[in-house]
């Protein structure tokens, strides 16, 4: 998908810069924004290891694997069809501890293994279950509380305050969870009784 | 809504001093344990950069050229009587299918706006809530082997617009 999206960006960029006499300000453009690229990331480079290295100082104490147990009962209620003390249960929370504290390439290999189990309690069907739904929803509506990438970004392009969002972000994420965690409690009663 | 700028201030502090006061309570080699995490962060971040200059320029040549201009003049008339600026009209929709794309049009309006006007302010909140709809899952039911998502669609759309109306209304408290 992202192959024909990249494609039609270029061609279409160049057909329309074209049209309208653009051009010179394309070229331009081309090479100074891969250079912009490689700045940016040297700027994250810093904000994110930072990050990840005060997370690894987190596991290491055993705060990641705490927090991980302090959403069991939060599961209990988010999935009640998943067999009390199942390893995906597991899964679940480090995928979403992961994701709250903006690890989200950490998170990924362990959602995965989540619906791997997941696909084995829906017995294999094509069918999703109201489980693998409430999951994929919730990770969809986005948990991670500090947003330590668009932090690195602001920075870079030196904003006054870059972490003068942070509450605002994590107000917003909560709300659209809220709702994604509604509509999954609800939907999962409707399609039931359907 | 001053607490939230306060919240803002000390998050970051906040969250240093709990994991290494903890830690260092804990008698755990901290500042080992720190440096084994930062090589993880490089290996992260050089590994997007790949991604971001193929997308960073591809966006930049649609700034350049005039497409993105010409496609807020024609989003325009949809979007003026919901409250939302046409600018950031692309980034939500883009986000719905691919994190990096997105990120590049965000710099591009922080290049424009800059950060902290009121679309650079609005468009870091909205990118902040909002997850890739597609992508997700695409490759999480590939995975599970499902072909029938039911709801899941409808589930993720409702969470992401909620998102997207709360960063609008929060910014009327900045």
């Amino acid at each position: 998908m992202l192959n024909y999206l990249w494609a039609f960006m270029i061609l279409g960029g160049i057909i329309y810069g074209t049209l309208t006499g653009n051009i010179a300000s394309v070229t331009t453009v081309t090479l100074d924004s891969s250079k912009e690229a490689v700045t940016l990331c040297i700027t994250m480079l810093g904000i994110m290891s930072l990050w990840t290295g005060l997370m690894q100082v987190a596991k290491a104490v055993g705060i990641i694997d705490r927090l991980t147990k302090l959403l069991r009962p939060v599961l209990k209620l988010l999935f009640p069809d998943i067999p009390k003390g199942h390893v995906v249960n597991e899964y679940i929370a480090s995928n979403m501890i992961a994701n709250l504290l903006g690890l989200g390439w950490a998170a990924t290999p362990m959602g995965l293994k989540a619906m791997g189990e997941l696909k084995k309690l829906n017995h294999d069907s094509d069918i999703a279950s109201s489980d693998m739904c409430t999951f994929l929803i919730i990770n969809i509506s986005s948990l991670q509380l500090i947003p330590v990438n668009i932090i690195a970004y602001r920075t870079q392009y030196q904003s006054v305050n870059p972490t003068q969002i942070l509450g605002a972000a994590i107000v917003t994420t909560c709300f659209s969870t809220m709702v994604g965690v509604v509509f999954s409690i609800i939907a999962r009663k409707v399609s039931r009784k359907g | 809504m001053k607490f939230l700028l306060y919240v803002s201030d000390y998050m970051i502090p906040f969250v240093f001093f709990i994991v290494i006061g903890y830690g260092i309570l804990c008698k755990a080699p901290v500042y080992d344990e720190f440096v084994k995490g930062a090589k993880d962060g490089l290996k992260v971040v050089i590994g997007i950069l790949p991604t971001l200059i193929g997308l960073m320029v591809a966006i930049g040549v649609l700034r350049a050229s005039g497409v993105l201009d010409a496609l807020s003049v024609a989003i325009e008339p949809f979007v003026a009587k919901l409250m939302f600026p046409a600018q950031l009209v692309p980034l939500v929709i883009i986000k719905m299918f691919s994190s990096s794309a997105a990120t590049s049009l965000l710099l591009d309006i922080f290049k424009q706006y800059g950060p902290d006007s009121y679309y650079g302010m609005l468009a870091s909140i909205i990118m902040s809530c909002t997850e890739t709809i597609f992508y997700t899952m695409s490759v999480y039911f590939m995975v599970a082997g499902v072909k029938k998502t039911r709801y899941t669609l409808a589930g993720a759309l409702v969470a992401t617009f909620a998102g997207v109306v709360a960063s609008v209304f929060i910014m009327r408290f900045i």
